[in-house]
């Protein structure tokens, strides 16, 4: 058969698909259970980073590896929660094993529209159902972690904010996949960074997101200096994508029903902590929803 | 044409004939990947990889080719290999490969590769083939590492995630420089690398008319 007559074309063009495609598609499969153990075991370990109990670099302690995150995320428990009750959804009406999160925010079934004032986040639509980790100490609630994300310059960010059991005070925050320009909005993974976040107030009131990132560094002695973390410098647009994503998350149209939820959970316990109520530096604070959604 | 020798075609590309600074080839994602040294490295070695084998793989067939579609045949393999190579970094090193993200894709349109296909393998045996590949692969992973170091080291007081240079704004006295972060820098730092070549090796210098 001579080489360039049309039979010998086709033959060829077929078998280098049918050897391409077997080659393709049997490391895909091959390598399938281990891919999926890595992207099970970084979303373990930024939970845990969230929460503060994984140390990245040896600053913070003793420095942990991916061998101590099974042991560390045993304290740590899933719930799949509707976002528009905030209740802890039943697992006969979806299995929390099978569930994205990310596939169900794209499929029009599984997600609701946000209207567009709303959509500070600038994600469009959001899933219905989201997992959140709850960490728990004792038999008491220590901190919960919720998924958080939302564009920055170049790209959605995604991330985790851990929140302490008052449901205010931020325990840590991590974002674990973006493509920011790394050193200018990249520097969003910066520990240094993160750990501004750490003990500031998302609320002013409950139900009030007051949590912002400002352009450059906080005033020493503002009035909002807890409510208020340092921009990143050169990174203008990424930092105010922070602030939009991690304010949507916290609002009405984010967790904001569940950690309604969680707030009288635990002051029907509990008489109110100091914490509970608005502090003196928070009575400052507009109020900007009349009549706003605190129960 | 007499045959090169083994040693000719592995070592030749890395400073006589650069893939990069001489036949200006694979610029994108020279700009794109080198801003870490971590991730240089790997993108190097998946192009090594990668380039290795499919310059194999098309010399191996290469009486069979039918020349209409030789590109696209190339091509399929080339693009084979690399989502291989992608899926490899994914399980063994899922760190670099988030970093990586779209580029190691992108290797399918990387010009050297397609280039060594079509230029030297499809006339030469598979063995001095694949080590054409490689050899013009660790010309692209010299430069790719060097601008990597350069733009890590200045660029964020870093090697390879470790601190070098203490920046000031953790208490220290360096100030980095941001323009290293971004992609044009490395047009510079590849242009001052041609530069330092050519004087060194006057006989790469392009001559007018």
């Amino acid at each position: 058969m001579p080489r360039d007559s049309i039979s010998h074309t086709l033959l060829v063009a077929t078998v280098l698909c049918v050897v391409c495609s077997v080659l393709v598609s049997g490391s895909a499969v091959g390598l399938r259970d281990r891919q999926e153990a890595n992207k099970l075991l970084d979303q373990q370990k930024n939970v845990l980073i969230a929460a503060g109990l994984f140390h990245e670099d040896s600053s913070q302690g003793e420095k942990n590896t991916n061998a101590d995150i099974p042991r560390l995320f045993e304290s740590v428990e899933r719930e799949l929660i509707d976002l528009n009750t905030g209740e802890i959804l039943d697992s006969a009406e979806v299995d929390p094993n099978l569930y994205n999160p990310r596939t169900a925010a794209k499929d029009p079934k599984q997600s609701v529209s946000i209207p567009a004032d709303e959509d500070l986040a600038g994600i469009h639509r959001r899933e219905k159902y989201a997992f959140v980790f709850v960490i728990n100490k004792g038999d008491q609630i220590d901190q919960v972690v919720l998924p958080i994300y939302g564009k920055g310059l170049w790209s959605t960010l995604y991330g985790f904010l851990a929140l302490d059991s008052d449901t205010t005070t931020v325990r840590g925050i991590t974002f674990y996949e973006h493509a920011e320009t790394p050193g200018l909005g990249g520097e969003i993974e910066n520990p240094h960074w993160k750990a501004l976040w750490n003990g500031k107030k998302a609320f002013a009131e409950p139900g009030e997101v007051a949590i912002e990132v400002v352009k450059g560094a906080v005033p020493e002695n503002s009035s909002k200096a807890n409510h208020q973390i340092d921009g990143l410098s050169g990174a203008t647009i990424t930092s105010r994508g922070v602030s939009n994503l991690v304010r949507f998350w916290l609002g009405p149209e984010g967790f904001g029903p569940y950690l309604r939820k969680l707030r009288k959970g635990a002051s029907a316990g509990k008489t109110p902590g100091p914490s509970d109520l608005p502090g003196p530096s928070d009575v400052t604070y507009q109020r900007r929803r009349a009549g706003g959604e605190h129960g | 044409m007499a045959e090169p020798s083994a040693k000719e075609v592995l070592f030749a590309p890395i400073f006589n004939n650069n893939p990069i600074t001489v036949q200006v080839l694979g610029i994108c994602s020279a700009l794109a990947v080198t801003t870490k040294l971590e991730t240089s490295v790997a993108m190097a070695l998946s192009v090594i990889v990668v380039l290795g084998f499919s310059s194999a793989a098309v010399s191996l067939i290469r009486n069979h080719i039918p020349s209409s579609i030789r590109i696209i045949v190339q091509m399929t393999i080339i693009a084979s290999l690399v989502i291989v190579v992608d899926q490899f970094l994914k399980a063994y090193a899922y760190e670099a490969s988030k970093q990586l993200s779209v580029f190691v894709g992108l290797i399918i349109t990387n010009c050297i590769v397609m280039g060594r296909a079509e230029a030297f393998a499809m006339k030469k045996p598979p063995m001095l083939s694949a080590l054409d590949g490689i050899g013009t692969a660790l010309g692209y992973s010299f430069i790719l590492i060097l601008v990597g170091f350069i733009r890590e080291l200045f660029g964020s007081g870093k090697l390879w995630g470790h601190e070098i240079l203490q920046l000031i704004k953790d208490g220290g006295w360096y100030e980095p420089n941001g323009l290293l972060l971004l992609p044009p820098s490395a047009f510079f730092i590849i242009g001052l690398i041609i530069w330092v070549l050519r004087i060194w090796k006057p006989e790469q210098v392009e001559h007018e008319g």
